[in-house]
């Protein structure tokens, strides 16, 4: 099988809760159980708040997201044209977070990496960053 | 659904709603910390009986709590998992901070 969809939509915290529903619906196709799609969820949710928290700082600016789907095989690519990041393999450690006093756990990067097959951080400060995720569901 | 806060003595009970993440959170925590700061609320506990969702953002907000009140002797609870839930709590570790009364 092969499919894809493009979002693109306002860095607002309220469009979070749109973005992980979104891409799950899309991903149901795939005929997902519900932990993969809990864990797709949560990672969606990781990325498109590091956009919203992080590239854009609460300011304006617009986020995409891009799905495809081959075979059983998911890829979701989140990207936001904001701040960027200066160390992007300091910024994956896990607990390491750049906002301590608006209590991130520093878990965001973590979970995406645990609960998806490979993820992959692309990032020019002042350009904006890039995260591709890809996940095999299993067929039953 | 909204979260629900109530009070028990210095014991803030949260039903989360059926989401906690960033969006949620920002508002959650200064409602949590204005009573704590207030010195009406000690402990807090989190029933995640009607919730379906949480991310990293929602354990930063439990994690903060800990932080704010374990120096005045407070203590965190968490009561109504489901498996997504608990999946979460334990892949994060807070588990071992917190009190978790396990439904199933
Ligand atoms: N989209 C982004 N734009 C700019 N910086 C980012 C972005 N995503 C992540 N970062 C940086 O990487 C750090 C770690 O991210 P993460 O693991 O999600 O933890 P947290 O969001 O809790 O800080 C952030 O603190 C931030 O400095
Ligand atoms: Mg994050």
């Amino acid at each position: 099988m092969r499919d894809r969809m493009k979002l693109e939509f306002d860095s607002r915290s309220s469009n979070e809760s749109f973005a992980r529903v979104t891409v799950a619906s899309f991903v149901v196709r795939l005929d997902p159980t519900l932990e993969e799609i809990s864990d797709i969820k949560t990672a969606v949710s990781g990325a498109v708040t590091n956009c919203v928290v992080h590239g854009y700082e609460n300011r304006e600016g617009i986020i995409t997201i891009q799905c495809y789907i081959e075979e059983n095989e998911i890829t979701i690519i989140v990207e936001d044209k904001g701040v960027g990041i200066e160390d992007v393999e300091k910024a994956m450690e896990p607990l390491y977070t750049t906002k301590p006093n608006e209590e991130r756990a520093g878990m965001g990067f973590s979970f995406m990496e645990i609960f998806m097959d490979s993820l992959l951080v692309e990032s020019k400060p002042g350009e904006g960053t890039r995260v591709t995720m890809k996940k095999k569901i299993d067929r039953k | 659904m909204k979260n629900v806060i109530m009070l028990e003595g210095d014991k803030m009970i949260i039903r989360v709603g059926e989401d906690l993440d960033h969006h949620v959170t920002k508002e959650l925590k200064e409602n949590i910390d204005a009573m704590v700061d207030k010195g009406i609320v000690r402990n807090i506990a989190f029933d995640f009986s009607t919730t379906g969702f949480m991310d990293s953002a929602g354990i930063g907000l439990i994690m903060g709590r800990y932080k704010k009140i374990s120096p005045l002797g407070g203590e965190i609870s968490i009561v109504g998992t489901n498996p997504a839930i608990e999946r979460i709590i334990r892949i994060s570790g807070i588990h071992k901070i917190i009190r978790m009364e396990l439904v199933k």
